[in-house]
């Protein structure tokens, strides 16, 4: 058995949760103070996951990048594999919000989409 | 150039909200001033998620929520003018404003929306002793360049601050191929949300050194160090410094709001927020002259922002359309007990309702925020936890039909 | 051939440069930094002294006077911004009656006109901050504050109008005679010139040893300084001086040209003539010593400290002379340095025309106009000005109102804007209450257009000081 110790993101109170694992699999949450905790607990000490964002440069648009947002969230220890996966990649404009600009990102099978629009530059 | 009824400084998320919002209330004639080249500002390079859980009740990044709000004024048709920057405010609410395209030019509206934001406080402010090379940004500076260029101000990084843009900027950072070495709090807690301490130290194995300051700067031409010592009394500790071989410092140590054209006009400010002083219809003391977001006080969300900014919008419609002036006595709010500041600072006699903002001025737990009209509590929330930095909000609907004094108290209690 | 090399291109130097540009000779100015007005003469307190400080007798004290005098009329031919508000000196102890009265008498024999002591109701009159402990003072109508940036470049500029060529990231490294000529080494080659001036500030020691194998002792004295937002840049009118008392030498409180206030300095004696570091304990003594003259500064408006290095001689003296045949110093101009700079220049000149007995340009021309500052203009002369050149009509610094405009100005003047601290100098982009966090990117992303560089190529201050260091995701920490 083995305790794990972990700040709660749920609100603000930031509670210090305790956690009994037993390989990979939790036994028991304490210092929780509301059920959300728990569930928090549970996942992030099993399949922790993160939604990646950060921006591509962009080739002939109205500004030099655009930002972008996995499209689903990513295994914790995954961020820097798909960032590492989108070095060297640029977009030519124009780009649509939600437009997806990156399939699989990393084999993550999840899509790498834009969060903003570009425009094709103006002369 | 016409004269818009309404003019808003600012097209942020505040001057969005607010322009939506006035539409919204019977407003057509509603001009947004904007300096950048594009509607949004700063959450154009907030591009990390976790905005918008409150208002459109899911997890965005700052460019779609701006994006959002950019749909609907569009949609609208309000007009804007972009990459135009306003030079001046009168006191008879002329705003005067220079762009590329129309020169230099004054609006005289009827009513006027300040959504002009805040800025960052730079070194100068904070007193570091040291050189002063190139690689010290603020943390929003930094975040422009990354975000928004596309460059990376550096290489290897230590962060002076732990508010939540000095977080999000150690993740995109990291993220993008810089080493942060650590992140520094003078304070003994972070200012900053659980979840970015989490998600932005812990998930890279940031350290975060709280009670910590930087106490020299070293470096002719680029940074080349930084030395943190722990700070006790608002001392540092001698023997507790730890130098840093590093090319960047990022600065994220608090937002001043942006009240230099409220200034000029004469709008009285409160010395505690740095914005203007309202009342409960959000009108600063020029009237017709209205107030809202970060240039009012500094927010930690943006749904609050966009609440505030709605309100300000409304009652700038009904100003203008009703023509209805507002009497000038109103009664201040009291803030006692650790209750640093309200927003409203003052109400009207014979106001019904409000909607109370306010901070504390430290952490607290099992606390109660109460409200009173002549001593007599009108409402009374339990607070298991305060921090300062985070917004509190409380709705009171039941103010008595004659009042001369409101106190808002943090007092003892479960 | 050279005719006249001037090393270093500080105030000194570039009066220099301008005083010889009246004539016909072949003038190259080196400057081991990026830019002009990079050393002493960017970090000081911008005063123009009326000349009752100096030694009566001194040449110190006849240069400061004769500066004073002249850099009014200076002003106006180059247009540069400058105000004669007068300054005080202060004396909190009665004990000082009679240093107030003997620094009154050194200034009357310097031939400082106006000079007279008022007593603490009079001066609180025209300064109503002062402490309590202020009991009379000696007031100087001559006295004034200068832009010393703004006096640096106009030189500059003016000079290279007359055809002064200015070479920068060019330190001497090296200097050598050969019958009637000098060579001047730097490391991208020897330059031959028929003279050679010392104005090399806190290096000029190091040139005096390269031209004679001889020290000459210039210590670098640091001063450190506040600089105040311009919210409360008239929370003094006059240039406020203390006595030297007890405390030691005291500070100055003074409004800037800019409508800043500026306090300090500090004076610290080191080795290095390139530290330019703040610290604690020095500007935690300024804010101890100031509030003996002044009460209540508003040190919660402060936009940024800095530090200057003056090239102080222990004779604290100005040593300008012909040193060897045709090798002239220029050295030890410590405060007042600034003031005395249009009278450096003629003096040097002056010693230069006896060497070189140059002729008379027939078509010098005397004045400079600054970078058109478009907020002096009415609304309908802005509103032109944009319709001709819409950069005008873009804000790039909003806390100094500052457009695209005059940037682009200060980029391509001669010598022009090289890096963002350059236009600061030039147009005070960057030098707001929030310090370039607003508008340092958009100047970087001028600076890179406009010299076609890219933008990992934009430095600070010039050298190894560039802004950003690489794409993202293509940085290796």
């Amino acid at each position: 058995m083995e305790t794990r110790t972990l700040t709660c993101i749920g609100c603000p109170l930031g509670c210090t949760l305790k956690a009994e694992l037993e390989g990979n699999t939790v036994r028991s949450v304490t210092g929780n103070t509301c059920p959300n905790g728990e569930k928090y607990a549970r996942k992030e000490l099993t399949t922790p996951e993160r939604i990646l964002t950060t921006t591509l440069p962009i080739l002939g648009g109205d500004r030099p990048t655009v930002s972008v947002k996995t499209a689903a969230p990513v295994p914790k220890g995954m961020m820097l594999a798909c960032m590492e996966a989108l070095r060297g990649i640029r977009v030519s404009a124009p780009v649509n919000m939600g437009q997806t600009l990156v399939e699989n990102l990393a084999n993550t099978g999840v899509d790498l989409v834009a969060t903003r629009a570009v425009g094709r530059e103006q002369f | 150039m016409k004269n818009p009824d309404l003019v808003i400084i600012g097209g942020g998320p505040a001057g969005l909200s607010a322009a939506v919002a006035a539409y919204e209330a019977g407003l057509r004639d509603i001009l947004i001033l904007e300096r950048d080249r594009e509607l949004g500002g700063i959450l154009n390079q907030c591009i990390h998620n976790g905005f918008g859980l409150h208002t459109f009740h899911e997890e965005l990044t700052g460019p779609e929520y701006a994006g959002r709000f950019i749909e609907k004024v569009n949609a609208l048709g309000i007009p804007r003018k972009l990459d135009t920057m306003v030079l001046s405010l009168g006191p008879d609410r002329s705003v005067t404003a220079t762009n590329p395209a129309d020169g230099l030019f004054t609006l005289h509206p009827k009513a006027v929306i300040l959504a002009m934001g805040c800025r960052e406080r730079p070194r100068g402010a904070l007193n570091i002793p040291g050189t002063r090379p190139a690689g010290i940004y603020t943390a929003g500076t930094a975040q422009h360049s990354v975000n928004i260029e596309g460059f990376l101000p550096g290489k290897r990084v230590v962060i002076l601050g732990s508010g939540d843009i000095g977080l999000i900027m150690a993740r995109r950072m990291t993220l993008e191929g810089a080493k942060v070495l650590a992140v520094a709090e003078l304070m003994p807690y972070s200012g900053g949300l659980k979840r970015n301490i989490v998600q932005c130290l812990e998930d890279f194995g940031i350290p975060l050194l709280l009670s910590h300051t930087v106490i020299d700067i070293r470096g002719d031409k680029r940074l080349t160090g930084v030395t943190l010592a722990r700070v006790e009394n608002g001392r540092p500790v001698p023997g507790t410094e730890i130098s840093y071989d590093c090319d960047t410092l990022l600065l994220s140590c608090g937002l001043l709001p942006e009240n230099e054209l409220s200034r000029g006009a004469g709008v009285p400010l409160n010395p505690v927020t740095g914005g203007p002083l309202v009342d409960e219809g959000l009108e600063t003391g020029i009237p017709g002259v209205f107030a809202a977001g970060n240039v009012l006080h500094v927010h930690d969300l943006v749904d609050y922002v966009t609440q505030e900014a709605a309100q300000a919008g409304e009652n700038a419609a009904k100003y203008v359309l009703s023509g209805e002036k507002s009497s000038e006595n109103c009664v201040k709010i009291q803030c006692t007990g650790g209750v640093r500041y309200t927003v409203p600072a003052q109400v009207h006699p014979g106001t019904k309702s409000l909607k109370i903002r306010l901070r504390v001025d430290k952490p607290y737990r099992n606390k109660r925020l109460t409200v009173c009209a002549d001593g007599v509590p009108v409402l009374s929330r339990k607070r298991p936890v305060l921090a300062p930095g985070e917004m509190e909000t409380l709705d009171v609907t039941n103010l008595p039909e004659h009042f001369s004094a409101i106190t808002v108290a943090l007092e003892e209690g479960k | 051939m050279q005719d006249v090399v001037i090393v270093g291109a500080g105030v000194s130097g570039c009066a220099i440069a301008r005083e010889l540009s009246r004539f016909a000779l072949d003038i190259l100015v080196l400057e081991k930094e990026e830019d002009v007005c990079c050393g002493t003469s960017k970090a000081n307190s911008g005063i123009v002294h009326a000349g009752f400080d100096a030694p009566a007798g001194s040449l110190m004290a006849k240069l400061n006077v004769a500066g004073s005098r002249a850099m009014e009329a200076l002003s106006k031919e180059l247009d540069f911004p400058y105000r004669r508000n007068g300054s005080l000196v202060l004396m909190t102890r009665p004990d000082q009656r009679d240093a107030l009265e003997a620094l009154m008498e050194n200034g009357r024999k310097n031939g400082v006109e106006g000079l007279e002591i008022l007593d603490r109701d009079a001066l609180l009159a025209m300064e109503p901050h002062l402490s309590e402990e202020v009991l009379a003072g000696l007031y100087a109508p001559t006295g004034a504050i200068v832009c010393p940036f703004g006096l640096t470049i106009a030189l500059a500029e003016n000079a290279a109008a007359n055809g002064v060529k200015f070479q920068f990231d060019s330190p001497v490294t090296g200097l050598s005679r050969t019958g009637d000529f000098w060579t001047v080494h730097t490391p991208t080659g020897m330059i031959q010139t028929r003279t050679v001036m010392n104005a090399a500030g806190v290096h000029a020691g190091d040139i005096h040893g390269f031209a004679t194998g001889e020290n000459m002792k210039i210590i670098p004295r640091r001063g450190e300084y506040f600089l105040m937002d311009h919210a409360v840049g008239d929370y003094v009118n006059s240039t406020v001086f203390q006595l030297p008392g007890p405390y030691g030498k005291g500070v100055l409180v003074t409004p800037t040209v800019h409508g800043n206030l500026l306090v300090g300095p500090t004076a610290t004696d080191q080795n290095d003539p390139d530290r330019t570091a703040t610290t604690r304990e020095g500007l935690a003594s300024i804010r101890e010593k100031a509030a003996h003259s002044v009460t209540d500064i508003p040190w919660r408006q402060t936009i940024t400290s800095f530090a200057g290095l003056r090239a102080h001689r222990p004779e604290h003296e100005f040593y300008i002379r012909e040193t060897l045949p045709g090798y002239i110093d220029c050295a030890g101009i410590e405060s007042p340095g600034l003031t005395s700079a249009p009278a450096v220049g003629e003096l040097v000149a002056k010693i230069a025309e006896s060497i070189l007995k140059p002729k008379k340009k027939a078509n010098f021309c005397p004045t400079r106009k600054n970078i058109l500052n478009p907020n002096i203009l009415s609304q309908e002369a802005r509103s032109a000005l944009i319709e001709r050149n819409p950069a005008y009509g873009r804000i790039i610094c909003r806390c100094e109102g500052i457009t695209e405009g005059e940037i682009l100005d200060a980029i391509h003047r001669t010598p022009g804007a090289r890096s963002l601290d350059g236009v600061k100098r030039r147009v005070r982009a960057g030098m707001g209450r929030c310090q370039g966090g607003f508008c340092s990117p958009k100047v970087t992303a001028i600076l890179a257009r406009e010299l076609g560089i890219s933008l990992t190529e934009v430095t600070k201050s010039g050298g190894s000081s560039v802004l950003l260091t690489g794409r993202d995701k293509e940085v290796q920490p």
